[in-house]
């Protein structure tokens, strides 16, 4: 036994060692929980690796970070002013469009309200710096320098101005690791903002975040924005994702992957936000925010409405009834061609009388074609379309319009040749492609 | 047979100060985590691999090469979301075998520590896509040129590293 020992120590070593392990990986991944974070004795090796490994991290990235600072306060300042000048004309035209996305967002929060939406707004926000990563292409981890004493959670989401980076999977005192979107094991309830489309988003093996197994759609167009869904409990709705880059087949079936271009740069992150509290009412900023806003938008229009021209008196006093006829609209300049649409050739619209428009219309049908059925003669037009004259094209639905109201008036009879028995004469169709289609009941009131 | 240990003086174990043996495996692991965070494409190395391989060849001790191998990728493991064990796992195993082919081979030259940490980074990435997707269910995909290149990058900074890490070590009859 002893030299069975002896000799196969080594083997037995390494076959002890991996046995070990074995059974500890089995023990890990045996009931997978809702909470992905570690428990127990796991968590504490996890917690005491990294906490030999990050105080260098942190010390380095201190350090780094105030030689960057002195270099940028003190030595890199060329072009500060014209970088002021930039930031302050960005700054006006992004307080124009506060202004207009303003009302949007009043009128959002009521159609949620009536619908009954439950939105969520982020209450609270940690800082923190990135100071490692997990440094393996297998796991797409970053390394946090806040932690549990920071108000940290597993499962809170990690954000940049630009979208959102991740979640917190495990939580220790003073950091804290976050899973990326980019790895394969993560998960995040994405919508198409244009097609409304929803998925998962998770890495694929290369470490792109991809949306994975919708249904093809020809919609689905590159540079379409993705923006989270709120469906996954973890993300709040509406928080920038990123762009599709390209759509590719799924190699498993009918399906078809998204490839996602983030909106924040996963691969050079240096400062995030994790969102550590969220509610339903709007924050008192926010709501700040938007009044402000609101008064500037009405200053804005109050400066318009003065600069634009008036006819009111501004010399009159306020509180007085003004006279109002200065205000009607002057009359139209004469035509120098009058014609039937001239303002001045015709009466005024309260004058006029139903029937009499009979007159000028009966007088345009002269000159349509004439059908050797509905066509009067020419010694029956009425005198009073004498002074018309009107144009064939200007006249041409009148005169349409006008022979179907005259003879079903006055329905001539004439025998059908062919059955010889009295017959109705059919309305004259008008030409192939001039409108009117010959089922539409004629006006009695000889409205065209 | 220029690869095969011909001399008492080439199979003479190396020993290394203890701080040693503590310091360089937790100052690989800090700079593999920092160093990704500013260059990306620098996860392609495998600092903790290399470290592992070293002692491996240079100790020939399976056993020590063996618990080392497994303790700096249990450490690594903490690093990732991943159980721990699976780098723990793939480097004992790695560690183990540089040690037995350490016995066996000349690994004072250059040529046989490129072709060892080529061999063994190419070995790793298999145990690990043994474990992850067929033991652990999680998606792990094999890049044939990609990890050829990998294991490439890998035994080129090793011959560098492991050149720098023989200073540090004192010589055992």
């Amino acid at each position: 036994m002893e030299s069975f020992y002896s000799r196969y120590r080594n083997a037995l070593v390494l076959i002890t060692v991996l046995m070990v392990q074995v059974v500890g990986l089995a023990v890990q991944v045996r009931r997978p929980g809702p909470n992905p974070s570690d428990k127990g004795s796991v968590r504490l090796i996890r917690s005491w690796v990294v906490g030999l490994v990050s105080p260098p991290e942190r010390l380095l990235r201190s350090s780094g970070h105030g030689f960057r600072s002195m270099w940028m306060n003190y030595v890199d300042l060329i072009h500060v002013r014209q970088h002021n000048r930039d930031l302050k004309s960005q700054l006006d035209h992004l307080r124009l469009e506060e202004e207009s996305l303003a009302e949007d967002a009043r009128q959002g929060q009521r159609l949620q309200a009536l619908l009954g939406f439950q939105e969520k707004y982020i209450y609270k926000t940690v800082a923190a710096q990135v100071i490692g990563t997990s440094g393996t292409e297998q796991s797409k981890v970053l390394l946090i320098d806040k932690g549990s004493r920071d108000g940290l959670k597993p499962d809170m989401p990690v954000i940049t101005p630009d979208g959102i980076v991740g979640k917190t999977r495990d939580v220790f005192g003073h950091t804290a690791q976050v899973l990326e979107i980019s790895d394969p094991t993560s998960g995040a309830g994405v919508i198409l903002e244009k097609t409304r489309i929803r998925g998962v988003l998770r890495g694929d093996s290369w470490g792109h975040p991809e949306i994975v197994n919708i249904s093809p759609d020809e919609r689905i167009q590159k540079g379409d924005t993705v923006v989270t869904s709120g469906g996954d409990a973890i993300y709040p709705r509406g928080l920038a994702v990123g762009s599709v880059q390209k759509v590719v087949p799924d190699p498993d079936g009918t399906l078809v992957n998204v490839m996602i271009k983030p909106a924040a740069d996963l691969a050079r992150l240096e400062e995030v936000l994790i969102i550590t509290s969220t509610g339903s009412v709007m924050p008192a900023q926010m709501q700040d925010d938007l009044s402000q806003a609101a008064e500037a938008e009405q200053k804005a229009s109050d400066v318009l409405a003065e600069r634009l021209p008036s006819r009111v008196d501004p010399n009159a006093a306020s509180g007085q009834p003004q006279d109002t006829s200065s205000l009607r609209a002057p009359p139209p300049p004469q035509a120098l061609h009058p014609d039937r649409f001239s303002p001045s050739d015709s009466e005024p619209a309260t004058d006029m009388v139903p029937g009499q428009r009979l007159a000028p219309a009966e007088a345009s049908a002269s000159v349509s074609p004439p059908s050797p059925q509905t066509a009067p003669p020419p010694d029956e037009r009425p005198a009073a379309a004498a002074p018309l004259k009107p144009k064939p094209s200007a006249a041409r639905p009148l005169a349409r319009s006008v022979p179907l109201r005259t003879q079903q008036a006055n329905p001539p009879t004439a025998k059908n040749p062919s059955t010889d028995q009295p017959r109705t004469h059919e309305p004259a169709r008008p030409p192939a492609g001039e409108g009117t289609p010959p089922s539409t009941p004629p006006n009695p009131q000889g409205g065209a | 047979m220029v690869l095969l240990a011909s001399s008492r003086r080439e199979v003479g174990a190396r020993s290394f100060p203890w701080l040693i043996y503590i310091l360089v495996p937790l100052l690989a692991l800090g700079l593999q985590s920092l160093v990704s965070l500013h260059f990306p494409s620098f996860d392609l190395i495998d600092l903790p691999l290399l470290i592992t391989i070293y002692y491996g060849i240079s100790r020939r001790e399976p056993i020590t090469a063996t618990l080392v191998g497994a303790l700096i990728g249990i450490a690594q493991d903490a690093l990732t979301h991943n159980p721990l064990g699976v780098f723990g796992i793939s480097k004992a195993v790695v560690g183990y075998m540089a040690a037995s082919l350490g016995v066996r081979v000349d690994t004072e030259n250059h040529g046989t520590r490129l072709l060892l940490t080529f061999g063994f980074t190419l070995a790793q990435t298999g145990i690990l896509f043994l474990l992850e997707r067929h033991m652990l269910g999680q998606p792990f995909a094999w890049h044939g040129i990609h990890e050829v290149v990998r294991a490439l990058a890998n035994a080129l900074l090793g011959v560098v590293l492991f050149a720098l890490l023989d200073l540090s070590r004192s010589r055992e009859g």
